[in-house]
């Protein structure tokens, strides 16, 4: 097989999986939802409302698009692509599972193994926030215009906190590559633990996850579409599958932040304390290796919707004092700490 | 002693009350128009009143009360236009036609009094109560909105529950029930 | 906290963006509305505008009989419609003088006590969807469902329940009382205990709460304030107690009073008042079982009611206030006049200097903490 025909089945295969996986996810939050809050969710449509999203897919595409008629239609219009497209491109750099032999070629399970790894991500999704504040400038409302200004005050200061955490990484494993990062995952830690990201940062692993959370505009975070507040934010205006598109663009946003997680804290593919690759052969490893780690980005998506049904929302000025006085001063406490040992034991 | 006496002890002094009635314990005592605010402060310092709560405020229109008994109406096209013609049985002058209702509260004791202030429809201002009590804000508006009686000096003296240009008010007793008798009968210059 | 943002910083009066937040608005409980200018998110001025739900309801009095008003009082704060109705009723019965028998008196503290906490269950539940912490409602909600449940197998409606009638009430609580309460006491405590394990020691919901639009007790009063909220604000009145009605004097509770007036103060003051009701309600069953089964319900009303000419004012703690009515009678089948005195109507007015100074999540905040309820302020 030619190099470039994997790299397109791969490209295909994660991409229909990512968007399965988000669709998933929005039954996922209300079954979860109404889980927690002792009551029975949607179940009309299929067996447990699995259906769902399906349904909701079709409204949204049948809707009538409206464009308000003082919106500035050029940037009302390329708001939704600016948020959904960096969205779905970012998980290209992302492991999905170990490594595959097929007809003696050995094709890793990620889309592209670059070299430069998280800072790709980290480019990505700050091209989002032009998603959001084109979208909320272009629709001529009060509310959409704060909930942009929410949204981009708030991923502009967290993505320092999350770069801090992230360069933590790099300090202990020397790399900026995912794989090269989960495949150091293996085997123990000071003869016990597992050898996970966690447990060598485990202050930057709660960094990263609570900048993650803000990130993604999840609850407590979720001020960017405060709907008490400021109605929906930045997409107050959206309709049909323009509205789709940013709702979309938040899960497949989820998936990638859980893979991301679980590549860089969460031991990627790797059973804790079994080496599974020495047991197996090629081809079941490899579809092993993508059932751990989906398994482990499941629990994680699980998390942000058992987050989101349990805390209250952080006020503007709480989020913006969290992050500034919170976690960059903890930021760049875990990076001396971290190169002081890697001074000391190296 | 109770709180009639010492009411009338309070006000009776300095002319302030004009009539004192009891309606099933409740006291309501009526004040000339352009003392109400003395009274006001009168009844919220005196140590042994110390009414210092303004419950509530409102307006009353005793058009029907001051009008001579006659057979229940008939419903006309015209509405209550035709009503007000009938020959009016003068015997002395009418009492005023509106009047304003203070219901105010003393804490301590858990005493409730009830001040009225008569207003004649030709001179249709009271002054407001609102540097006595914040709480007068929107009940004055109320009344302004639905009887019409202004409050001079009142900080902000909009109509509250109907519409701004909205051309009638509503709780008259001249205002009609049924159909936009606003548009066609009353329309009020003030 | 209520600082004025213009006294520090001078801005060019151009800055400031006017939001117009309402009347469709998802946090405007019905349809309130306010005009907020802000800067950036900080609100310099809040100008509330009421009247979009406004129905003429006491217009309509004038032109029904006297038990005709009672289902439109159900329509005042539909949250709670009972202590309305009772409140109505007490006052024609205090204008006529009718002495309500004591087995209608404790029908009419129960149900009343219920519809409190449903109130409030409404109310902190609504109060926590606003502040985005949306579990505690579907936990509030499902217990009151239970609450609507009886009410709904006692009068035959849910949310307006005509309850009552002038010199009584209608109809004997039926048998299975005390087994639907058995049942429904444990899951009220549950509901509350688990809202209370997700709220109140919530570092979030504390920092959201805690300090936000507080009220001194001396403005508190200056304003009108009564209820929950002026309890809140340190001063310990209830009608209840003040100035007992319906045997309220019989039972013994306490009247839980806050220090600051601010959001966190009335959350718990209502969380705490649900408790005492259900221990009214106990109390109160208690009684009703110590009366014969035949004791009267119903006062000698006559048919037509025309009360004696004259006006009275009667109040009673409602969930959120103190809820009166002013009936004039001129003799005739028909009110006079009726002036409703809406608790939530005072402490709405006082909104402009709650929220000064204030941002704009904090004004929702608390908006939903006075408990507005659009159908008793606009009447």
């Amino acid at each position: 097989m030619d190099d470039w025909l994997i790299a397109i089945i791969k490209v295909v295969c994660i991409w229909v999986w990512v968007l399965l996986i988000a669709v998933v996810m929005t039954w996922v939050e209300r079954r979860g939802a109404a889980l927690i809050q002792d009551r029975p969710g949607p179940n009309r449509a299929g067996p447990w409302g699995l259906f769902q999203p399906l349904a909701d897919g079709i409204k949204l595409f049948t809707k009538e698009e409206i464009i308000p008629t003082k919106a500035q239609k050029l940037l009302y219009i390329m708001g939704p692509l600016l948020f959904s497209v960096p969205a779905f491109s970012a998980y290209a750099v992302v492991p999905f599972g170990d490594k595959i032999i097929l007809g003696g070629k050995e094709i890793i399970l990620q889309v592209s193994d670059v070299n430069i790894g998280f800072l790709f991500i980290l480019a990505i999704g700050s091209m989002a926030v032009y998603g959001v504040i084109l979208g909320g400038w272009g629709s001529n409302n009060k509310y959409s215009i704060l909930g942009g200004l929410r949204s981009t005050a708030q991923m502009v200061s967290y993505e320092v906190p999350l770069g801090l955490a992230l360069l933590a990484i790099v300090f202990v494993y020397g790399t900026f590559s995912l794989r090269d990062i989960s495949l150091a995952q293996q085997g123990t830690f000071l003869g016990f633990l597992p050898n996970w990201g966690i447990f060598k940062q485990p202050l930057g692993f709660i960094l990263f996850i609570v900048a993650a959370y803000a990130e993604a505009n999840r609850v407590p975070f979720d001020l960017p579409e405060a709907e008490s507040e400021i109605v929906s934010g930045y997409h107050t205006e959206y309709g049909s599958m323009r509205l789709g598109l940013y709702l979309f663009g938040e899960y497949v946003n989820l998936v990638t932040i859980s893979g991301v997680i679980v590549a860089l804290y969460f031991g990627s593919w790797h059973m804790p304390y079994i080496d599974l690759g020495a047991y197996l052969g090629p081809i079941s490893w490899g579809i092993v290796s993508f059932c751990i780690f989906f398994l482990k980005v499941s629990f994680f998506l699980w998390m942000f919707v058992w987050v989101r049904w349990t805390l209250p929302r952080f006020r503007y000025d709480q989020v913006m004092g969290l992050g500034w006085r919170g976690l960059i001063p903890l930021g760049l406490f875990n990076i001396f700490i971290t190169a002081l040992f890697i001074q000391l034991t190296v | 002693m109770d709180l009639k006496n010492r009411v009338e002890q309070c006000l009776g002094p300095k002319n302030f009350v004009v009539a004192m009635t009891e309606c099933q314990g409740d006291l309501s005592v009526e004040v000339p128009k352009r003392s109400v605010v003395d009274v006001m402060r009168l009844l919220r310092n005196t140590p042994d009143l110390g009414f210092n709560f303004l419950s509530d405020l409102l307006g009353v229109d005793n058009l029907d009360l001051n009008k001579p008994k006659k057979k229940p109406k008939k419903k006309t096209e015209e509405g209550e236009g035709a009503e007000t013609e009938e020959e009016p049985k003068d015997k002395g002058p009418s009492p005023p036609r509106y009047e304003v209702v203070y219901l105010l509260l003393c804490l301590e004791r858990n005493e409730r009094l009830q001040v009225k202030v008569r207003v004649e429809e030709n001179d249709m201002e009271v002054d407001t109560l609102t540097p006595v009590w914040k709480a007068a804000d929107w009940p004055e508006r109320e009344v302004f909105d639905m009887f019409g009686i202004r409050f001079k000096g009142h900080p902000n003296l909009k109509r509250l529950l109907m519409w701004d240009d909205f051309p009638a008010h509503p709780l008259r007793k001249d205002y009609p029930l049924e159909g936009q008798g606003e548009e066609r009968h009353l329309i009020y210059d003030d | 906290m209520n600082q004025n943002p213009t006294s520090q910083t001078s801005y060019e009066p151009g800055n400031y963006v006017t939001i117009n937040i309402g009347p469709s608005h998802p946090s405007m409980h019905g349809t309130l509305r306010i005009a907020a200018v802000t800067d950036g998110e900080t609100i310099v001025k809040a100008d509330p505008e009421i009247g979009y739900l406004h129905r003429g309801v006491e217009k309509l009095g004038e032109n029904l009989t006297y038990h005709q008003f009672i289902p439109i009082t159900d329509r005042l704060n539909y949250c709670s419609a009972i202590p309305n109705n009772v409140s109505y009723e007490m006052a024609v019965e205090k204008l006529m003088g009718i002495e309500v028998p004591e087995k209608a008196q404790l029908i009419r503290v129960i149900m009343m006590e219920l519809a409190r906490i449903a109130d409030h269950q409404v109310c902190i539940g609504i109060l926590g969807v606003d502040l985005g912490a949306f579990t505690p409602f579907f936990y509030l909600i499902i217990q009151r469902e239970e609450i609507y449940e009886i009410f709904e197998w006692f009068n035959g409606a849910r949310l307006t329940n005509t309850f009552g009638r002038i010199g009584g009430v209608d109809a004997d609580l039926p048998d299975d009382f005390e087994q639907r309460w058995e049942e429904l006491k444990p899951g009220v405590r549950k509901a509350n205990d688990e809202t209370e394990k997700l709220l109140t020691h919530n570092r979030i919901w504390m920092d959201r709460t805690i300090g936000i639009s507080a009220f001194s007790a001396e403005d508190a009063l200056n304003w009108g304030f009564t209820g929950p909220c002026l309890r809140a604000c340190g001063v310990k009145r209830d009608l209840r107690i003040d100035e007992p009605c319906c045997m309220y004097d019989k039972f013994k509770f306490e009247v839980p009073v806050g220090k600051n007036g601010d959001v966190f103060d009335r959350y718990i003051v209502r969380m705490i008042e649900m408790e005492e009701s259900l221990k009214i309600i106990d109390q109160a069953y208690k009684l009703y079982k110590e009366m014969p089964p035949d004791a009267p319900l119903m006062a000698r009303v006559p048919k037509v009611i025309k009360p004696p000419a004259g006006e009275v004012y009667s109040a009673l703690e409602s969930p959120n206030g103190e809820l009166g009515f002013f009936v004039k009678s001129d003799g005739s089948a028909n009110p006079y006049r009726i002036r409703i005195r809406p608790p939530c109507y005072m402490m709405f007015q006082a909104l402009p200097e709650l929220a000064e100074g204030e941002m704009v999540a904090d004004l929702i905040a608390c908006i939903s903490s006075l408990n507005i309820i659009a159908g008793e302020l606009d009447r």
